[in-house]
């Protein structure tokens, strides 16, 4: 028996996203026309451009088969040591008083470093300890959230918001190159990257297949051991990205930076359809997830919707994404 | 024969699935107060016929009386309020719970005080000793279901079958996981409860604790009923021959291989991590030979080849390479030496369903030569991939629109020879094949049969698990055999006869000696 029918249904199935993010935006355009121009969606994306960088590294996660909810902390913790490594030189209260005053690939490669190391810590805790991955992260996110509030809360700084970062590194956050923000071309080329990485290498079509069947990829020789410490690695890196990021953007950091963002990374994967039992996902599906919580925030609000709708709107489109999963992947079984 | 007493009658039954005639005017007649075996090969139809009896499957005609009326079950539940209750294979205790909960559960006895239903353990407690009481069974009734060794799960399993006033009790491989000493218990209880005039139907591969324990014979082959005999007037080879009594027909291609003398693969005294697995297994493989793999369910066939390949843990005993020594831990190392295994779990450890035909088929060999397909650099050589697809799709003769199909659209014989070409593409020396044409259709077969000769002619050796004996003695050079995690015998695939090879299956002369000693 052979199934190639492209009927509307599975059709409508398969880009239910891209469906559902056009007629949001239809919608609020239909109501209040200066939606649709130049700046607002310049904001939507520079506001979306953290979130992105985030679901990427989820992404992978989800993909293979696994689950992390220690993302957002690793945020929160990345975006602390970058800013503690870029305070301009006479900066009051500097973090670490003796410091000179670094290039700025130092804090960014410095949040990434920290983030692949706690990758690589749920990696081992999940695929050597056996722990489920649900509950590992939700440890690892803990541990993360404590040593964070120590950093925090070191002398001199003793739990005072960062300030006073270099020009340079604010600029990733704020600048623009031909009229382009800086951080969205930074979160595009993240995307580009894990295209790559997913659909054309090796590595890529491994993670798949381990989130595919796990049992039949380790009996085709894969080392189901390695893909894990890989996919929670790169994971690790794009939350010290998105930690820096943050971090330039706001011109700031705390130890409450990045809570909940793990949770609303899952949310996008899903809803750009990822499938929660692994094997499943594109770039493009997770992006319009990105977007479309943030076309709902920031269009709820330009239309004068009290913004509290959002998160009941935004809690309906998870449920009904995944209702949607089942029925396409749960029911073929 | 005469007809008193007779509690459960079966005429006529037959059912169909898709495809298949599952059972073919069956009947089956049970007496009050006895022991009825049901004997088959794998795939005979003793299951089916049994889930009709407990109200799993619905028999698309024929007749089922108790007690002399005609019944139809609505389900399980109808079937055991009606006096039918079915030990299954696989238990499902509640671990967690203790042994009196695991009895009751689902109809514990109750208080009823204001709204509330309050639990009566003191009645559950009494309830539960006066059954194990009156069938001799001596656990706590107390005690967490966890901590209870097997044999007594099933002694648990019988009492409760019991408390539901069971007229027939159907025990489906009761002794699979048990020991010498156990199924020594269990014997016991089943001659208590037939004492108390319960029928027994006891489904068994093992002749000898038939012969024991049963009164009656009931032997099925491919769906249909042999027939039923006194056990005082059978023997283990009359059996036998009443079990495999078919004829070959040309199902399989000529042979144009010759297997060579050289030793491929040698395991010497392999015994397995797992005490409940294979032990002491040595055999040897030729250049060019195809060795046939036989034995029951449970002979442990599976764990001794995924050991060979690296995904279970041996114990002791060596495997040897092209003479030299090879310690394989994983699959990887299995691959490296040559080694290929289709498993015999399609869905569960072969197929990625949601990945393209192409995607699943150079998995294997993508995985093991990268370089192959990346040139060590870091961009996916498409080409090559989409060649290497191609050239199987067209050899293996697989039926699909696209190579970007995902292969859960496929049938599954040809989600079979997708898998067969990804282990191909891995060019082994060496190719394990478990139940290779488990449901597919007899076309696939005959060409993966063909495909079997053909790796054979051109110098590379096979290794098939199969459970159907015509295929065994239809593709083997020789066939080796196995029963319960021991190596029973090899025979010559020209000479065997389906005889022998049951006998060889279900004996394993070298073990009673062992047990008794102990």
């Amino acid at each position: 028996m052979i199934k190639n029918k492209l009927d509307t249904k599975s059709l409508l199935m398969d880009y239910a996203i891209y469906v559902i993010l056009t007629a949001l935006v239809v919608i609020i355009a239909v109501i209040s026309p200066k939606f649709l121009s130049i700046n607002v969606a310049k904001d939507i994306l520079m506001q979306s451009a953290v979130r992105i960088v985030v679901a990427m590294g989820c992404m992978f996660i989800i993909i293979s088969g696994s689950a992390d909810l220690s993302g957002g902390r690793m945020v929160g913790l990345a975006a602390l040591i970058a800013a503690s490594l870029a305070q301009t030189a006479n900066a009051s209260l500097k973090f670490w008083p003796n410091l000179p005053e670094l290039p700025i690939f130092v804090p960014v490669l410095a949040a990434m470093l920290a983030g692949v190391c706690f990758g690589v810590f749920n990696g081992l805790v999940v695929s050597k300890l056996k722990v489920p991955a649900f509950l590992a992260t939700l440890g690892t996110q803990m541990i993360i959230f404590g040593f964070s509030s120590l950093y925090f809360n070191m002398e001199p700084n003793s739990s005072q918001p960062l300030g006073s970062l270099l020009k340079g590194f604010r600029n990733l956050g704020g600048g623009s190159i031909l009229g382009i923000p800086v951080i969205v071309i930074i979160a595009l080329l993240v995307m580009l990257v894990v295209w790559i990485l997913l659909t054309k290498t090796c590595l890529g079509k491994e993670i798949f297949a381990v989130g595919g069947n796990l049992e039949a990829a380790r009996v085709s020789g894969i080392n189901v051991f390695k893909i894990q410490l890989i996919t929670y690695s790169i994971a690790g890196a794009c939350y010290g990205l998105a930690g820096a990021l943050e971090a330039a953007r706001t011109s700031s950091a705390t130890s409450a930076y990045g809570s909940g963002y793990e949770l609303d990374a899952i949310a996008s994967c899903i809803v750009g359809g990822c499938s929660v039992a692994g094997g499943v996902g594109t770039v493009g599906g997770v992006f319009a997830g990105v977007i479309i919580f943030n076309v709902l925030s920031y269009g709820l609000t330009f239309i004068g919707i009290s913004p509290y709708w959002q998160n009941v709107v935004k809690g309906l489109i998870i449920i009904g994404a995944v209702a949607l999963d089942v029925r396409k992947y749960a029911g073929k079984k | 024969m005469d007809n008193t007493n007779i509690v459960l009658e079966m005429k006529d039954i037959s059912k169909s699935f898709p495809g298949v005639k599952a059972l073919d005017k069956v009947s089956l007649t049970v007496r009050k107060g006895t022991v009825h075996a049901l004997m088959g090969e794998n795939g005979a139809g003793k299951s089916t016929l049994m889930k009709c009896a407990f109200g799993l499957y619905h028999p698309d005609e024929g007749v089922i009386k108790i007690d002399g009326e005609e019944v139809t079950f609505q389900d399980a539940r109808d079937a055991m309020d009606k006096g039918i209750s079915m030990i299954h294979q696989e238990l499902h205790p509640i671990r967690t719970r203790n042994v009196m909960e695991n009895i009751w559960v689902g109809r514990i006895p109750y208080k009823k005080i204001g709204p509330v239903h309050w639990v009566d353990e003191k009645k559950m407690y009494e309830d539960t000793k006066a059954l194990f009481d009156d069938l001799d069974i001596s656990i706590d009734p107390k005690r967490s279901m966890g901590e209870l060794a097997a044999a007594h799960c099933q002694l648990v399993e019988i009492a409760r079958a019991v408390s539901y006033g069971a007229k027939v009790i159907i025990m489906d491989e009761p002794t699979s996981s048990l020991s010498e000493a156990e199924v020594d218990i269990l014997f016991r209880i089943i001659r208590k409860l037939t004492a108390q005039g319960v029928a027994v139907i006891y489904i068994s591969h093992k002749m000898d604790e038939i012969l024991q324990i049963s009164h009656e014979v009931t032997i099925m082959r491919d769906g249909q009923l042999v027939g039923c005999w006194p056990a005082s007037e059978l023997t283990q080879q009359i059996m036998v021959s009443r079990m495999v009594g078919r004829e070959m027909s040309n199902q399989f291609p000529p042979k144009v291989h010759t297997p060579g003398e050289e030793v491929v693969l040698e395991a010497c005294h392999l015994t397995s991590a797992d005490p409940r697995s294979f032990k002491d297994v040595s055999f040897q493989l030729h250049k060019g030979e195809i060795l046939g793999l036989g034995g029951l369910v449970g002979a442990q066939r599976t764990e001794l080849m995924e050991s060979i390949f690296g995904l279970r843990p041996i114990a002791s005993g060596t495997i040897r390479i092209g003479g030299q020594e090879a310690k394989i831990t994983c699959p990887q190392a299995a691959i490296q030496k040559g080694i290929a295994l289709l498993t015999e779990e399609r869905r569960a450890t072969g197929i990625i369903p949601m990945l393209s035909i192409e995607d699943n088929l150079v998995l294997a060999n993508q995985t093991a030569h990268p370089r192959q397909y990346d040139g060590g650099k870091l961009f996916l050589n498409e080409k090559k991939r989409t060649g290497d697809t191609q050239k199987y799709i067209d050899s293996l003769a697989i039926k699909t629109p696209s190579q970007k199909t995902q292969i859960q659209n496929l049938s599954g014989g040809n989600q079979q020879k997708v898998l067969l070409g990804r282990w191909l593409l891995t060019d082994p020396d060496i190719l394990i094949l478990d139940e290779p044409t488990r449901g597919i259709d007899v076309g696939a077969k005959y060409e993966i049969y063909s495909l079997m000769t053909q790796m054979a002619a051109n110098g590379k050796s096979v290794i098939m698990i199969s459970s159907e004996m015509p295929e065994l003695m239809g593709m083997s050079d020789r066939i080796m055999v196995m029963c319960e995690g021991h190596l029973s015998g090899i025979l010559d695939g020209k000479t065997a006869t389906d005889e022998q090879i049951m006998m060889l299956a279900s004996t394993y002369e070298g073990a009673e000696e062992g047990d008794i000693a102990k």
